[in-house]
């Protein structure tokens, strides 16, 4: 990423997603992340924009999903935003409870918080937006844990 | 890369060779569907050989889920071959890798059904 902030504006449909991870992977190589990173960074890239265009959007094709990549110091920050209704974390459940194990969903948000820095979720002007952010190896001590 | 399954029968059990992503979409939908035509067909011994799966996501893990309760319900027994560091880490991660009955040898997978 040679520009300090670049941004997409994407359809509702799954050609984004793969989209959404193919940048990702690409931003975070050129900029220097390790090969477990930039699969960490892609995949919790992925997650976010699955979760825009099917839980958001609902693959509406008058809603758009915009990805935004910036460096800001040492950190790599993740913009993801929808255009739907937003979502209610308290009714996501804990995808490590032992009744939930065997569910076929509901990981998603677990992974990003897995592999990112940081993890915020809140409602926009326009529907929810997603931050994920991944510091550079060693530039900070100690994770910061997820927020809304 | 597009998911691609093959399969073959050794001793009474279905091998069901996986490659590519198991992802959102047609990779999950792949995986179903193989799946759900073996057990049709009576095939109720399946290991699901992940050694050249190189990616999935939740929507795959999901499926790999779905596939083992599917088979379980129907009285059959679902197991996991070769798996990639990838693929493990995620099931460490999401603590599936205690649900899922996991071999690193196709022989003793094959002899591990009852």
């Amino acid at each position: 990423m040679t520009e300090q902030r670049v941004s997409y504006t994407l359809d509702s449909s799954l050609e984004t997603i793969d989209s959404a991870e193919e940048k990702a992977t690409r931003i975070a190589t050129e900029l220097g992340f390790g090969d477990d990173e930039v699969m960490q960074i892609s995949m919790a890239v992925r997650e976010g924009a699955v979760n825009a265009v099917l839980h958001g959007n609902a693959y509406a094709p008058d809603k758009k999903v915009t990805l935004a990549f910036e460096r800001i110091g040492e950190e790599l920050v993740i913009t993801i935003r929808d255009q739907g209704k937003g979502m209610d974390l308290s009714k996501i459940p804990n995808p490590l409870a032992p009744e939930n194990l065997l569910k076929t969903s509901g990981r998603g948000i677990f992974l990003m918080r897995s592999f990112m820095d940081v993890v915020e979720i809140r409602p926009s002007s326009t529907g929810t937006e997603l931050k994920l952010i991944k510091r550079v190896h060693g530039s900070t001590e100690g994770g910061k844990e997820a927020s809304q | 890369m597009t998911m691609k399954v093959s399969t073959r029968q050794v001793d009474g059990v279905t091998i069901v060779d996986c490659s590519g992503r198991i992802t959102l979409g047609e990779g999950s939908v792949i995986l179903r569907d193989s799946v759900r035509d073996l057990l049709s067909k009576g095939n109720k011994k399946i290991v699901l050989n992940l050694a050249d799966v190189n990616y999935i996501d939740s929507s795959g893990i999901g499926e790999l889920v779905s596939a083992f309760t599917t088979t379980k319900n129907q009285g059959g027994e679902l197991k996991l071959l070769n798996l990639t560091k990838k693929v493990n880490d995620l099931l460490q991660i999401t603590k599936l890798y205690t649900v899922f009955d996991v071999k690193d040898d196709e022989a003793t997978a094959v002899k591990s059904f009852k």
